[in-house]
């Protein structure tokens, strides 16, 4: 009984609601890329240990699953916080975000980056629960000037809109180039 | 001198003097806004900095990078919210002095000691230099091989009471930059046949969705919580007499910060623990330590600022990031070709020389803006967190879409968002992913390297370098395990990571 005890303390440490889960989840993706080494990786013949393309991906799976187990193990025998389901509820909430992220990527080369960026930052700011015209205001303008500065005047590689292909020629150029 | 002058002159040029004021002033912005720091900037604007010149994008981040604490700490002590991870500890003597109304003066030592440790450093970096220059090239392939397997382990170890979690995501960093077409034997490793995986990760994207996407993330589902309000009054100078008096702290502390800084994988952290206790050990009145001690403020603050610049040691000398402010520099030498390294120092002095003065510049930059603007930067640092989120989302898309203008990289770096933000909510680090990445790209080539003129095993630290680093990664696991030992006898667990600020592992 004293043995497990010390046992327990040896590994015991702070444990956020929701640890297990992860260590868990970690530690089956580890066990996972091991079983797929000998497929995803080669050991070529006529080759030293230190030059084989094999070498590093196994000592980085292989320390995954080690280093992996032992934190599950602390998490098991680590005192819980209650809270699990909730934790992952949260985690699982910044899907929503990822699918706005996801959909401002997929416009930009259609709507061209400025009014994009503006649609995606009123539209976040909305969602964020700010609904007062000064709050929307100042997200159109933060907007406008990231849109400014980053593709008009330091001129970062971000396509144009094919939305301004139907602007009149002496907007086009402009918009094409600037915004 | 020579050497000097022409880094003089690599300086005065106005692109990086608008670049250095923009970074340092941004930094402090930056630094001061809870819930953004440096590394989130820095992963932001890292890819719009490959469009300028090496010495104008890395002094634009070298200035965040070394303004962020000063702005950190201004929230630390009036509010009581550390601006940056790194200001947790200026909480624990900062607040309670704004509480006893010496807010003016907590400031103005914070201010201080930063500068002082900040201008320390780079004294520290000028006169080594040429001891630098000496060593430098003497490191080989097995040298940087085992340099940066010492800073993997420790990284690893750095992290108490986590230390399997660190080495999990240190070897999932590792794995992470091998996953691709390998380039010497052109076979595919771990790509299952997916043509998006052939080409691997790309560290930028990889970061990006770590720090900057998963902060996004978080601030636009937790509650808001936006600071409260604060105001101070008052000469903030006054502090620079009231630190003369405390010479001896802030010259140890800067000193520990340099050393710390130095060596791959220890950074801020570890610092300013070493200070903070030996400033609180050697203090006449131990007791006023976390209670508003000015001494423990100097401690902290000045060890904290004198890191950025040493760790620019092993990244100019050998190539090698310490942490992942400056794995996410290294990159910006690469995609200019400037290569860092043994040779940077013996072909491009000038240059090295260059950015430890805009380093020095940067400190003064921030003092003189820090006079007269905390106030501003007080009421600047009240924007709600879930517009902050809002911001910072709209911001990444820059840095991971103007890469490659690639929808995947974008898909991969939300990924690694929700990654991020996971670990974030469990207090797990994410540095060692990032310098995993590196430093197993480092080690693989390195190893391959090394291994051809290598015999026998002991030819592998048969030179004097590499003996040394061997002793020195002997003697960390050696005093690690002891330290283990120890606080397994006297019945005393190691440091709990709690829940609050003050035990983040999060750096950046």
């Amino acid at each position: 009984m004293t043995r497990i005890k010390y046992f327990q303390e040896l590994f015991q440490r702070y444990r956020r609601p929701g640890d297990l889960v992860f260590a868990v989840v970690f530690l089956l993706f580890a066990l996972f890329l091991l079983s797929q080494l000998g497929e995803q990786t080669k050991w070529v013949k006529r080759t030293k240990w230190y030059g084989q393309p094999s070498l590093w991906p196994s000592i980085a799976v292989w320390g995954m699953a080690v280093f992996g187990a032992f934190h599950l193990l602390g998490s098991m025998v680590s005192p819980r916080i209650p809270g699990r389901l909730k934790e992952v509820v949260f985690w699982l909430q910044s899907l929503e975000y990822v699918l706005y992220f996801l959909a401002y990527v997929a416009i930009v080369p259609l709507c061209g980056y400025l009014p994009s960026t503006i649609l995606f930052a009123l539209y976040l700011t909305l969602r964020a629960g700010f609904r007062r015209p000064q709050h929307l205001a100042l997200a159109s303008l933060f907007a406008t000037c990231v849109a400014l500065i980053f593709r008009g005047f330091l001129q970062v590689k971000i396509p144009a809109g094919e939305i301004y292909q139907h602007l009149p020629d002496a907007l086009r150029s402009f918009a094409l180039t600037y915004l | 001198m020579e050497t000097f002058l022409s880094g003089l002159q690599i300086l005065a040029q106005w692109e990086v003097f608008v670049a250095l004021a923009i970074g340092s002033i941004g930094g402090v912005i930056i630094g001061a806004l809870p819930g953004v720091g440096p590394a989130v900037a820095i992963a932001i604007l890292l890819p719009a900095t490959f469009a300028f010149e090496p010495i104008v994008g890395l002094t634009l981040l070298l200035g965040i990078y070394g303004s962020s604490m000063y702005g950190g700490a201004i929230p630390a002590i009036l509010i009581n919210t550390p601006g940056t991870p790194v200001n947790a500890l200026t909480t624990y003597d900062g607040y309670p002095m704004t509480k006893r109304k010496e807010g003016h003066r907590a400031l103005s030592l914070a201010y201080s000691a930063s500068f002082f440790g900040g201008i320390f450093s780079v004294v520290c970096l000028i006169v080594l230099s040429p001891l630098l220059a000496l060593i430098a090239p003497h490191f080989g392939s097995r040298e940087i091989f085992l340099a940066a397997f010492m800073g993997i382990l420790l990284v690893v170890v750095a992290h108490r009471g986590q230390t399997f979690a660190a080495g999990m995501l240190a070897c999932f960093g590792i794995f992470l930059n091998t996953v691709g077409l390998e380039p010497v034997k052109y076979t595919k490793r771990f790509t299952f046949d997916q043509s998006w995986l052939s080409s691997g990760f790309d560290l930028i994207v990889v970061v990006l969705g770590l720090f900057a996407l998963s902060q996004a993330f978080l601030l636009l589902i937790e509650k808001d919580h936006a600071p409260g309000e604060a105001h101070v009054q008052g000469n903030m100078l006054s502090g620079m007499k009231e630190l003369l008096g405390m010479k001896r702290i802030a010259t140890v502390s800067s000193s520990l910060g340099v050393l710390m800084g130095m060596i791959p994988g220890v950074g801020e952290f570890t610092a300013q623990f070493l200070s903070y206790t030996y400033a609180q050990k050697t203090s006449k009145t131990p007791d006023t330590f976390g209670n508003g001690s000015p001494e423990g403020l100097v401690a902290s603050e000045a060890a904290n600022n004198a890191v950025p610049g040493a760790a620019m040691i092993p990244l100019l000398a050998l190539g090698i990031p310490g942490e992942a402010l400056t794995a996410m520099m290294l990159s910006v030498f690469y995609v200019h070709n400037v290569i860092p390294g043994p040779q940077l120092f013996e072909t491009q002095l000038d240059f090295v020389m260059a950015l430890y003065l805009s380093l020095m510049l940067l400190n003064v930059i921030v003092l003189v803006f820090l006079l007269f603007s905390t106030n501003l930067l007080l009421k600047i640092i009240q924007i709600p967190t879930r517009f902050l989120g809002m911001m910072i989302l709209t911001l990444s898309f820059i840095g991971v879409y103007s890469l490659r203008n690639s929808i995947t990289d974008c898909a991969i770096a939300a990924g690694f968002g929700v990654f991020g933000l996971i670990l974030k909510r469990l207090n797990l680090p994410i540095v060692p992913i990032i310098l995993g990445m590196v430093l197993g790209g480092i080690m693989e080539v390195k190893l391959r390297a090394a291994m051809a003129a290598v015999k026998t095993p002991i030819d592998f630290i048969s030179r004097p370098i590499a003996a040394i680093i061997f002793v020195m990664i002997i003697g960390i696991l050696v005093l690690h395990i002891r330290t283990l030992i120890r606080e397994q006898k006297a019945k005393r667990k190691p440091d709990p990571v709690g829940p609050d600020y003050e035990h983040s592992s999060q750096q950046g």
